[in-house]
């Protein structure tokens, strides 16, 4: 719950000494409330004063990293119920479940599929981000085993252990005691032997319940044992029972700062048909799901789900958008063709891709639209003869390439006689309107 | 502490618009909440799922699109009963063929096949223009003539052509489909205008402008969560007519549902790939609110079917 300006300053010292750099106390408690100071700037802050502000300054959601090293991953943290009142900001992560019985090639196939995993969207790197190792039939070596063929497989790629049974938790994690895994689960059964573990080898822990009530209580009685990275599951697999609970889960925390419930939160969206898997897994990422644990990750599933997080995860004030820029794509040079776009990032990279596959080495003259796709900045008045001009004049270009000639999109072919006009001694040439024409329109140009 | 489930309290809730009639007319709209919120609200009817057919051969949707539909396409009518049969609640028919860029039909012949694929199967109809929007307000008189009494949805009126083609509907006891573009003021300010000629707010369906995974998805989610929001916490009545999402033209354009496998090895089989494509933007539509799909695989429209039963 945030406090005011006033609520703070009873806690300070009073004694206006300056130390922070502020005038009063009072004027130092303004500015913490308006989270633009730390109160580490106050020397003479009492205990009481730090425990009260850090309560009050802790995310509603709490943060939690998977792994260590840089293909850790943060879940959580996140401020609010629909993207657009501000942003999501940590997307959920993707892990793909390896079962003890798959131990051997099968294994080997899925690391390998994870290692394998990332694409380059939008000028973002993506990939399966952890690999979530499940215990079948208690066999603790097996288990064991597995998890040391992930560690060795896949180095760095955080790991889930999933089993009910601390026996076989303890076994696994012997392997990756130092790498922070994610312990799957504490049940109201085991949470003191689970807790104990999680503690010593300072790994997160899932609390795993049967409902919204029994979770509460088994967060609490997990919180109270001295964990503090914790991860939810209500038991939720039905999507309907994953909405209902995600985002009761997620009001509550966000809305009335309820603390049992102000974690990250796992869903396994396993379907026995890979695209119903896609499906359901879908409605985990869009609806507050922290970590999603999937049964396989076929190529084409893992582009269809990293997309959706792509999207949902942007910040809606801000299109993604590249530097005003012309750049270069392959060994370009003074007689290569070329062409315009604008700053979206995604019409950017789309072209560019495209251009790249041609093996054309061309110009791409990219325009500052303030991140406006080609069709909505021609149509938001942002794409139009002059400015096009003018910013072709200022640009530059003319040092870089010996000709006069510029494609613009299919799309905006409408500009092309104004352009010639803004634009004396240009040539203008209409491309394709959809970019993945582009390889064979520049191959029957070279 | 134990849990007091954070509910909202909701002051609107979205009209009921039936389309159709007889045995097989489908009601959509209804909610109280937020979508799928069976906690704080009741959901009388599922999102339907409409499959697209067109008045033409479907010579430029991908390859996939088309050996799935197989030799259906060759007649609208047959294409219609193929999509019944397929599992569609609904046909919708574009009737792209109008378009001047396309065989430019004129409107009788538009017409003609709107009455012909409505006799042919007893779901309801969805009438599209081909969106040109001159064009489209003869096609749409036409087509909204010639299937009267059939309860119809036809569309798409926009800002340039809303007053003619509401005029059709209203005539001929049709639904109309308003569509504005991604922004939640304009697709009220559309509602208010229909409403003001004397068109029934609760007899229209808002498109808030579909599009697809990987393009733009992010901005139509946005919009319709936030079109949601203001019919169901601020009561807004021009906000609370069902959202149609017309999605299967975004989707089946885009490189994603195009590519095969050999030019983009790491983005795995096509076939999954784009099937996977347009399921997973209709999980993403009816997730933010949307009451009607409408579709172009039958296979994807058989998963998006199956995750909404699930959600139910
Ligand atoms: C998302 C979206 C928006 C978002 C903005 C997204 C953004 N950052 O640009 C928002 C909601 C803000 C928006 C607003 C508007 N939009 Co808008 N929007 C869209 C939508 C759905 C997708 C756009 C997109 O992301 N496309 C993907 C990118 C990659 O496409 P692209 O840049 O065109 O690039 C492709 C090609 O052009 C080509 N290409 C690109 N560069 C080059 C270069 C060369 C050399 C070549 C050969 C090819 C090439 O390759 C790419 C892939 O094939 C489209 C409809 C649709 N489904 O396409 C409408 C659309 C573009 N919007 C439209 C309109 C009218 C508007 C508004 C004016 C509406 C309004 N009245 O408010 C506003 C204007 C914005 C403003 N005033 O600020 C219209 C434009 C119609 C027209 N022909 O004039 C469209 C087409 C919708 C429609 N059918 O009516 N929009
Ligand atoms: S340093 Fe602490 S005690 Fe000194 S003025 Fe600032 S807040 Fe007050």
């Amino acid at each position: 719950m945030a406090l005011s300006g006033v609520e703070i300053f009873k806690y300070l010292p009073k004694t206006n000494c300056k130390k922070c750099g502020h005038p009063t106390c009072l004027a130092f408690a303004m500015k913490l409330a308006a989270k633009q100071a730390s109160l580490d700037s106050c020397p003479d802050a009492s205990e009481d004063a730090k425990k009260l502000l850090g309560e009050a300054a802790a995310p509603p959601i709490r943060g939690i990293t998977l792994g260590t090293g840089d293909k850790a991953v943060k879940v959580g943290d996140e401020i609010c119920l629909f993207r657009h009142e501000k942003k999501f900001f940590n997307p959920n992560a993707f892990a793909v479940a390896i079962r003890a019985s798959e131990a051997g090639d099968a294994a080997a196939k899925k690391i390998e599929a994870v290692k394998a995993s990332e694409i380059d969207r939008v000028g973002q790197k993506l990939r399966v981000d952890a690999i979530a190792v499940a215990d079948e039939g208690g066999d603790a070596a097996k288990f064991a085993s597995v998890v040391k063929q992930v560690v060795d497989g896949a180095p760095g790629v955080p790991l889930i252990l999933v089993s009910k049974n601390p026996a076989i938790i303890e076994a696994g994690i012997t392997h990756c005691a130092d790498k922070k895994p994610l312990i799957y689960a504490a049940t109201a059964e085991n949470a003191e032997a689970m807790a104990k573990i999680a503690k010593e080898k300072k790994a997160s822990l899932a609390v795993a319940a049967d409902g919204l009530d029994a979770l509460t209580a088994l967060s609490e009685k997990v919180k109270g044992l001295g964990v503090d990275d914790l991860v939810l599951d209500s038991g939720a697999r039905k999507a309907k029972d994953m909405i209902e609970h995600l985002t009761i889960i997620r009001r509550a925390a966000i809305k009335k700062n309820f603390k049992p419930l102000g974690y990250p939160t796992i869903i396994f969206a396993g379907r026995d048909n890979a695209v119903a898997e896609t499906v359901a897994a879908a409605v985990g990422v869009m609806k507050y799901a922290s970590i999603v644990v999937l049964n396989s990750i076929e190529k084409w599933k893992m582009l269809a789900l990293l997309s959706l997080r792509q999207n949902i995860y942007t910040d809606p004030q801000v299109p993604m958008q590249v530097a005003q820029n012309v750049y270069k794509v392959g060994d370009a040079k003074e007689n290569s063709p070329l062409m315009i776009t604008t700053n979206f990032s995604l019409s950017y990279f789309i072209v560019r891709g495209e251009v790249e596959n041609s093996k054309v080495p061309s110009w791409l003259a990219v325009m500052d639209n303030e991140g406006l796709s080609v069709l909505t900045a021609w149509a938001a008045g942002k794409f139009t003869a002059s400015k096009i001009a003018q910013f072709i004049t200022e640009s530059g270009v003319e040092k870089n390439v010996s000709h006069k000639e510029l494609i613009i999109p299919g799309y905006v072919a409408v500009l092309s006689g104004a352009l010639e006009e803004k634009l004396p001694g240009w040539k203008i040439t209409v491309g394709p309107r959809e970019a993945n024409q582009l390889p064979t329109f520049l191959k029957a140009r070279a | 502490m134990a849990l007091a489930i954070p509910k909202e309290t909701y002051s609107g809730k979205i009209y009921h618009v039936q389309l159709g009639t007889g045995a097989k007319a489908v009601t959509i709209g209804g909610a109280s909440a937020l979508p799928f919120l069976g906690f704080e609200g009741t959901f009388p009817n599922k999102p339907a799922v409409a499959l697209e057919i067109m008045d033409i051969a479907p010579d430029d949707w991908p390859e996939t699109l088309r050996k799935a539909i197989g030799g259906a396409s060759a007649s609208p009518v047959q294409w219609a009963k193929f999509c019944q049969q397929n599992g569609a609640d609904i046909i919708a028919l574009r009737l792209m063929g109008t378009h001047p860029d396309q065989k430019n039909k004129n409107p009788e012949e538009a017409a003609k096949v709107a009455a012909e694929v409505a006799a042919a199967v007893d779901i309801p109809l969805v009438i599209l223009g081909s969106g040109h929007a001159e064009k489209d307000t003869q096609v749409l008189q036409a087509a909204a003539a010639a299937t009267r009494g059939k309860n119809c949805a036809i569309g798409k009126a926009v800002e340039e052509n809303y007053k003619t083609v509401a005029a059709a509907a209203m005539a001929n006891d049709h639904k109309l489909i308003a569509m504005s573009q991604l922004d939640v003021n304009l697709a009220k300010q559309l509602n208010i205008l229909l409403t003001q000629m004397g068109f029934d707010k609760e007899r229209i369906i808002m498109d808030p402008m579909s599009s697809a995974l990987g393009y733009g998805l992010e901005y139509t989610y946005s919009v319709m969560e936030r079109i949601r929001l203001a019919a169901l916490m601020q009561n807004d009545p021009m906000m609370q007519t069902p959202i149609v999402c017309d999605i299967g033209a975004n989707v089946w354009k885009v490189k994603e549902t195009l590519a095969p496998e050999a030019e983009v090895p790491e983005w795995g089989g096509l076939e999954d790939r784009a099937l996977a494509w347009e399921a997973v933007t209709a999980s993403a539509m009816v997730t933010a609110g949307a009451d009607m799909l409408i579709m172009r695989h039958p296979g994807a429209a058989a998963k998006a079917k199956e995750v909404i039963a699930e959600l139910m």
